[in-house]
């Protein structure tokens, strides 16, 4: 599959600053990347690169196959959908007005602007002004043109932040349906565990640096990160027997507080391992939690590698 | 439509909806006809007298007021964008750094423009009305003259906002610099010419300096479009005598304006274009 976006080499340097150091990675067509790091990581920068507002120090971007710095880029700009982060508008005006003047710039359909508005929920507060809206309608309205002239590449800044829980839901089931039409999505966020469920793959920063990228499969299997199986017993049951079956499999675990049993299954044992727990009479409940982005993000943190290869 | 367009036209329609326009308007047309009925108040006669003397003072008003209203339109125009979130936004949009500032500025000057064309037009139809003495061919060529300066005066003191606002990095400091930039060029630039005057006492080279030091203000340069035009006897004798009136024909002035408006308009293009967003 021809690739969205190719990074290679890229660095950014403001003045004795560095905000990334030689990034290299692809983005395929079609997926939705998370961009993942905490605050000052480099995401804002590696999107504001990609997007071509900033000029790279070293190395090179290419979108869609072109480069996005310089001049001649109205073209691939308009194959770009962009929501920074935290957009306040201009409170002035109407949603439809804003939306409209955004629509105008980038020649977009002029009937594409009122749908946009319906599809994500502003169809009622259309004639309103922007200084009225709440944070989150603002972010809707910023999907809104994010999505205008059906980009084929979306770039989402910190989109969930200040949204109430149904608003992120509808944000994610809009960037489910971008999926399907076969867009690239590249979302950055800080929060992995609400991102984790939506997206096919990752790129990893921290302090400027890629700690990693790839599928969100392949990363758990490269960090080799245990599964959790959490038992739960029956109610004045012995789980000796369990625990001593458990040590001679040599499969480390620990009694939480709540007395449930908590077992760190290493990658590639879990069906053995469930298959022995379930064998137990003494056995109430069984739940499988995988390994999370969360606390892969902590495991590349204590094992930083630098550059990590190509997603798959 | 023209990328650069829409950016003139939301702004251009951004002032008439915050009311700058129509209020600006409403100002000139009311200090115009204030000037126009009570200049002659001194002389213990109300009612409207020459038109000269009525564009000399409103010259001097205007002088005053127009830099203000240009600085104060145009300072938050990129600056704003940055405080609002926009301008990462507008910037990721097919529209290039050059096309957004040329837009904003456009705009801001056809508003500009427009609010001086209604407000002193108006005033002028309301004279010409009264007094129809008034409505010669050298009225209407004054008042032309008049107009287009000081359009081109708002136009210079909007690029200068320009080059406030792309160097600004927050919209409070961008408006205290603004006001920092009108007080020098209206009250402190003159001051300093009249020091150097004074000091220089009778020394000629000095002396013959000074005209083209006059031209280092575009304050300096609507007045003199005007009060050339406008001739001995209308008031500004001093005024005339004081420079070398051969240095100041019309169409010299007017390049001078033109500068003015394109020097820093290019300031500006060049500073927002290397600019890190």
């Amino acid at each position: 599959m021809p690739n969205a976006i190719e990074i290679t080499a890229l660095g950014k340097q403001y003045g004795q600053i560095t905000a990334l150091q030689t990034i290299s990675a692809t983005v395929p067509k079609g997926q939705v990347i998370g961009l993942l790091g905490h605050n000052g990581a480099g995401k804002s920068t590696l999107i504001k690169l990609i997007l071509g507002l900033i000029a790279p120090t070293t190395g090179q971007v290419r979108v869609l196959g072109e480069v996005p710095w310089g001049p001649h880029t109205h073209p691939l700009r308009r194959r770009l959908g962009y929501l920074p982060e935290s957009v306040a508008f201009y409170g002035n005006l109407t949603g439809q007005e804003v939306i409209d003047y955004l629509a105008s710039l980038k020649h977009a359909p002029r009937q594409q602007s009122r749908q946009l508005l319906e599809r994500v929920g502003l169809g009622h507060a259309a004639g309103r002004r922007v200084g009225g809206y709440s944070k989150g309608m603002r972010q809707r309205l910023g999907l809104a043109q994010a999505l205008l002239n059906s980009p084929e590449i979306v770039l989402l800044d910190e989109p969930t932040a200040g949204l109430d829980p149904q608003a992120t839901r509808e944000l994610y089931a809009i960037v489910g349906e971008l999926r399907q039409a076969g867009r690239c999505v590249l979302i950055s966020s800080h929060l992995l565990a609400e991102l984790e469920p939506h997206i096919d793959g990752a790129l990893i920063l921290r302090e400027g640096r890629l700690l990693a990228a790839g599928s969100v499969v392949d990363l758990r299997r490269q960090a080799g990160l245990p599964s959790i199986v959490s038992v739960r017993l029956n109610a004045q049951a012995d789980g000796s027997a369990l625990a001593r079956e458990l040590e001679h499999m040599g499969v480390v675990h620990e009694i939480q507080p709540d007395g449930r049993l908590e077992i760190l299954v290493p990658e590639g044992s879990k069906v053995d391992v469930l298959r022995s727990v379930l064998g137990h009479p003494v056995i109430a409940d069984v739940e499988v939690r995988e390994p999370t982005l969360a606390r892969l993000y902590d495991w590349l943190g204590a094992n930083q590698r630098g550059n990590a290869g190509e997603m798959a | 439509m023209n990328s650069m367009l829409v950016v003139a036209r939301k702004e251009f329609r951004d002032d008439f909806r915050n009311r700058w326009t129509i209020a600006v308007a409403i100002l000139f047309a009311f200090l115009a006809l204030g000037i126009a009925y009570f200049g002659g108040a001194a002389a213990g006669k109300v009612g409207f007298t020459s038109f000269a003397a009525t564009l000399a003072s409103l010259t001097t008003l205007a002088a005053f007021i127009i830099p203000l209203i240009g600085l104060l339109i145009a300072y938050h125009t990129i600056v704003g964008e940055r405080d609002n979130g926009t301008l990462l936004l507008i910037l990721s949009y097919p529209l290039s750094r050059t096309e957004l500032v040329a837009g904003k500025f456009a705009g801001h000057c056809a508003a500009l423009a427009a609010a001086a064309l209604a407000g002193f037009g108006l005033a002028v139809a309301v004279i010409q009305l009264m007094q129809p003495q008034t409505r010669t061919l050298d009225a209407w060529l004054q008042i032309g003259n008049f107009i287009a300066s000081a359009s081109m005066l708002g136009a210079s003191f909007v690029a200068l906002a320009c080059v406030i606002s792309v160097m600004t990095d927050d919209k409070s400091r961008a408006a205290g610099l603004a006001l920092v930039m009108w007080f020098a060029s209206v009250v402190l630039f003159d001051l300093v010419l009249l020091a150097l005057l004074v000091f220089s006492g009778g020394n000629r080279a000095e002396q013959a300096v000074y005209p083209y030091l006059l031209l280092l203000n575009p304050i300096d340069v609507f007045r003199l479009i005007n009060l050339t035009t406008l001739g001995h006897g209308a008031g500004n004798d001093l005024f005339m005598g004081m420079t070398a009136s051969h240095v100041y024909r019309p169409a010299v002035l007017y390049l001078v304006m033109l500068a003015w408006i394109a020097v820093p308009f290019w300031v500006a293009l060049r500073v927002f274009r290397r600019k890190e967003v």
